[in-house]
Parts: structure tokens; sequence; C-alpha cells
């Protein structure tokens, strides 16, 4: 029986094919925007993490800056002594803690000069925190390790030749693998140089950061406590802070990210509802006669609802059917111009977001044929047929 | 349930009208459609009700059809009592048991000839219920035998055929009765003819056929005529 209404509606949608497809069109686009902007979320999300990832786990241990200072122009001043790293190392037990010096200087490699940053780590602990591409890690105290864009931004090679403002000069050992964006230091943009070197040559002893390689990541909150409780018990002295914290702030806000890009996505299927229900509102006024002669010749009035829900069905697949199969194609462009990749394009997630817009776009489609449906279900079958 | 009383010689009525008045609610003020009206219908009847527009015939005949209910007075069909049935009990009393025949034939524009008749039954029976009568054979017993007329829209039909897809439509649930709205009155006079002696046929057969017309000459095919005026009977030849 149902059979026979499905046909019905199908027809009616037929016989005006234009219309229908005008209120397909809306849901497309409806469908499409969610989806697609669901994916740009996602995708953002999780290149980001990925990058992130890198990290691990780690703890980064920085001296506090009062606001104080931070205004007074004291921030050079603020270091971690060789005592408060001995005192890390004890609290961190057998997880390795590196301590860092982190500065910066102008370079000069043949004709090319400028700025770099520069990160001087003890060769024992350089294999934690990086890796080389080409070459070899730092052994003793000369050679530097470039990173890879600075690697390409002076043109460096093994063997280059480094000239630093002093007027010293270190050759490239080691050119090091992308490691991406992180938290603790960018080697990416800088070279990397022997801690005896970069002591010989600056008076202020004393560390910039102090990373700690958490083996067991559910140790990381003891070990943040046992520092607060070693050094900030009177007064802050050292901030610390994981990698895990700040990955979690971050999906907060990219979760947050999606989330609004979703509902923009949700107002363009609102507009594709109103469209439908526009659409079945004229079907209806245009049909009362031929609604009032199936209410006559014995059609119930759930019958005829059922039938105006099936048009709204029928357009709602329809559109999140073509709506989802465009939102791979747009979900692909959108990715590469946005994120230069389309890896992310098949994880779940991002079928999740087309399933979700397909979902909606058909929710959508079937509240807006509500309306209209119990309208024609209540038509008074007499005035109806008196419908010219 | 109301039993069915015996009314007039040998059968019994098939529709009986206990002072009942319909009356339409309007910012003008109420119109009296029916204004306390009695009536038996025996099973088997041809009945013509005829009288000037706005009398009150198409009113009478919406309520035999179950398509609206009394003010006032009670309204017995097959004895149920009309006034006391839900929408879904009226329309499936439609369905089952009245078949309506209009002058704007009235058929689905969307179906082909042979889905229009199909479709009550359908509805009664379920797409492959083998209730009711063959659309098929109801077509050809209507004098549209063509299979190539079946697979027709009705728009491709003319008037007369039109006509006879639905009364073949009317009579495939195999109702007791036959509501016709001027069914001649979108034809010329030969083609009225012939749906006349068709809608005789079945009488015949054993339908009871209730006619609305303004036409004597169609009129007098029906054995029992009724003239209402302002809503009352005014003249009742059974």
């Amino acid at each position: 029986m149902s059979r026979t209404f499905f046909e019905i509606a199908q027809r009616n949608l037929r016989r005006n094919l234009l219309r229908s497809m005008l209120a397909i069109i809306g849901i497309v686009i409806g469908v499409l925007a969610i989806s697609s902007l669901g994916i740009l979320g996602n995708s953002l999300t999780l290149s980001v993490k990925d990058q992130l990832s890198t990290v691990g786990d780690s703890l980064i241990v920085t001296p506090h800056i009062s606001m104080g200072a931070a205004f007074g122009g004291g921030l050079a001043e603020e270091k971690i002594s060789e005592r408060q790293v001995q005192d890390l190392r004890r609290i961190a037990g057998t997880d390795p803690v590196i301590p860092i010096y982190s500065t910066a200087d102008r370079i000069e490699v043949g004709t090319t000069k400028g700025p770099v940053s520069i990160y001087a780590i003890d060769p024992d602990d350089i294999g934690y925190m990086v890796e080389v591409d080409q070459g070899v890690l730092l052994r003793g105290t000369s050679g530097v390790l470039a990173g890879p864009t600075i690697a390409d931004q002076f043109d460096l090679r093994i063997g280059s030749q480094v000239r630093f403002s002093d007027g010293s000069t270190q050759r490239v050992v080691g050119i090091l693998k992308e490691r991406g964006l992180g938290f603790d230091i960018q080697p990416d943009l800088a070279l990397i140089v022997s801690p005896k070197w970069y002591e010989d040559r600056n008076s202020d002893r004393g560390y910039d950061q102090v990373t700690i390689k958490v083996s067991d990541i559910e140790r990381i909150d003891a070990i943040e406590e046992a520092i607060d409780q070693r050094f900030n018990r009177r007064e802050t002295v050292l901030d610390s802070y994981s990698s895990k914290m700040i990955l979690e702030s971050l999906d907060t806000v990219f979760s947050q990210i999606s989330t609004f890009t979703t509902a923009i996505g949700g107002i363009s299927l609102i507009v594709a509802g109103i469209s439908i229900l526009n659409v079945m509102l004229m079907s209806v006024t245009e049909r009362i006669r031929e609604i009032g002669i199936l209410r006559s010749i014995g059609t119930l009035r759930r019958e005829i609802r059922q039938m105006f829900l099936y048009e709204a069905l029928i357009l709602g697949a329809i559109g999140s059917s073509i709506g989802g199969l465009l939102s791979l194609g747009a979900g692909y462009l959108v990715s590469l111009l946005v994120l230069q990749s389309t890896d992310y394009l098949f994880h779940p997630s991002n079928l999740g977001s087309i399933a979700l817009g397909m979902g909606f776009g058909l929710v959508t489609a079937l509240l807006s044929g509500l309306y209209p449906a119990w309208k024609a279900a209540n038509l008074n079958p007499i005035e109806a047929l008196r419908h010219e | 349930m109301e039993t069915v009383t015996a009314d007039g010689a040998d059968s019994p009525a098939l529709i009986r009208f206990e002072e009942v008045s319909k009356v339409y609610p309007l910012p003008a003020g109420n119109v009296v459609a029916l204004d306390t009206v009695s009536l038996a219908i025996r099973r088997g009847e041809f009945i013509a009700i005829m009288g000037p527009s706005g009398s009150g015939k198409t009113t009478l005949l919406n309520l035999i059809g179950c398509l609206d209910v009394p003010t006032s007075g009670r309204l017995v069909i097959g004895g149920r009592d009309v006034g006391e049935l839900s929408d879904d009990e009226l329309t499936y009393l439609r369905r089952d048991t009245i078949g309506f025949i209009f002058q704007q034939f009235n058929l689905i524009p969307l179906l082909s000839v042979l889905e229009n008749v199909e479709y009550p039954r359908v509805l009664k029976c379920g797409s492959r219920g083998a209730c009711g009568r063959k659309p098929e054979e109801v077509l050809r017993a209507a004098g549209l035998a063509e299979e190539r007329l079946h697979r027709s829209l009705p728009s491709e039909l003319s008037g007369g055929q039109q006509q006879r897809v639905a009364i073949a439509r009317a009579l495939v649930n195999d109702p007791d009765l036959l509501l016709c709205d001027e069914p001649t009155g979108n034809l010329d006079q030969k083609t009225g003819q012939g749906i006349m002696e068709l809608l005789v046929a079945m009488n015949r057969e054993g339908k009871t056929v209730i006619m609305v017309t303004h036409d004597p000459g169609i009129a007098s095919y029906a054995r029992r005529q009724l003239r209402i005026v302002d809503g009352q009977i005014s003249e009742d030849s059974g």
C-alpha cells in the first residue's frame, strides 16, 4: 500500500521537475556546506595534532617570568641554574633531563646573511630531541647541526662554513630531519651547537629551558607536582607545562572551530529546509482538489500525510546523497587549498562529517515536510473537492 | 449497533435519515442546507435527487457519502450511526461500501487508467491483495475493454471514457452504494445515455444508485425521484 503512495509522491515530484530540482539543490548546498566545513575543521585538527605529537610526552620547565620582570625589561635575567637542573634530575629519576640554552645571532654563509635561532644542547641529549637527515649528530665541542628550513634558506650542506657575528666559524656536520612545530624548541628553524661552545662565548651561565622526557605518561602530573613542591613553595620560580596539557587545550579550541563552521553549514540547511517547505506548501495548494478526490474515495488522513512525507523524504534523500558525494570533492579541494595536503580526507572523522551532513539534510527535509503533510491531511474533503 | 429495521415492503432500509439537519456557519449567518429531513432508502433502489441549485441536494449526497456528518438528527447507513463515527471509520465506510461518480470524473491525473481503478482496491487490500474485483474486469464491465487504454493517463481519454474509468473505480471494491453527482453533466447527450445505461445495468445487478441531477431526462432513468427545495423534500415519487 505504501508503495502506491511512494509512487504517487515520486510521480508528483517528476511532474514538477524544475521545482523539485531547485529544492534538491538547496539540500545539496546545505549538506555540502556542513560536510566540507566539517572536513576542513577535522583535517585542520588532525594535521596540527600530527605535527605536535612529535613532541611526545615532554615536560617543559622554564624560569617563571613575573609580570613585573616581563614589563620591566628584566626578561633576559631569568634563567635556570645548574643547581636547579641537578634538583630536577633528582625529581625526574631515570627520565632524561635536558637543559637547553637558547639564543639568537646573525650568521653569514658565503654571501648570505641573516638571523637564526640557536640552541645549545648537550651532545648526549641531542638524540632525544632531533634526528639527522644527512651527516651526523654533534660530537665534542665543534660543528653545528642545521634545521631543514635554515639549511634551505642559507643553502647549507654538510661541510658548509657558518660565520657567527663574533667572527668565529663552525662547519655544518649534520642537517636535521623536519620535525614540525613543537612546544619545546623549533629545531627546523634553528642551528644547534654544543653547550661548551656556547658557554665559552657567553658569561651569563643559566639555562633558558629544561625539557624532561617523561617515559611514563602517568607520571607527568606527579613530576609537575614534585617540581612545584621543590621550587615554588614560597614564590613561583619555575613554570612547567606538559605537551599533553597543551594538546588538550588545542583540541578544545579546534573542536570549537569545528562546531562553529558546522553551525554555518547548518544555517544553509535551514534555508534549504525553508525552500522545501515552500515547494511542498505550493504542492499542497495546487493539489487540494486531488487530495479531496483521494480522501473521498477512501484514503485515510495518515495515508495522505504519508504520501507528502514521502515527497519530502525523496527530496531529502536525493539531495543528501548528491551533497554527500560532492562534499568528498569539496573536502578534497578545501584540504588541498588550506592544508596543502589531502592525507586526512578519508579519516573516519571526516567520513563522520559527511554522514552528519547527510543526516542533517534528510532530517531537515523531513521536518520541512511535516507541516505541509499535516496541512494536506487535514483538508476538509468536501471543500477540497469543490476547489477549482 | 443499530439493527437494520424493515422499512417498506420487501427490503430493509440501507440509509435512514431521522430529522437530519445540516447547518453551515458562515460569517453572514448560518445557512441551513438541510432542514429536518427524514428519509429511508432501501437496498437496490435507483433514486434521482432533483432540485434547483442551492436547494441542498449535494449536501444530501455528501451526507450519504460520509463526506460530512449531520449537525443534528440521526443518519444511519448500513446500521451504523454516521454521527458517531471517527474520521478514520467514515473513511473506511467510504472506501469499502460507497462508490463515487462525479460530474468532473475526478480521476487522479498522476495514475494511469488501470492504476486509477486499482487505487481503492489497493487501499482496501494492499498492493498484492486479492479482495475486491479485478481492475481489468471492472473496466471491461464499464465498457473499456481495450488494454491500450488501460495504460493511458486519464488526460489522454475522452470525457465519456474518463467517466467509464470513474465508474470502474467506483465498482472495484464491490460497494453496496453508488453515489453519482451529475454523472452526465460534462458529457454530450449520446455519451450521457451510454453512461446512464451502464448505471441502470449496475442497479439491475443489485447496486443501490443515488444520483443528483437537474436534468429531468436523466432523472427519468431512476425509479424514484426526490425533489428538494430549500433544504426540505418537497416531492418523493417513492
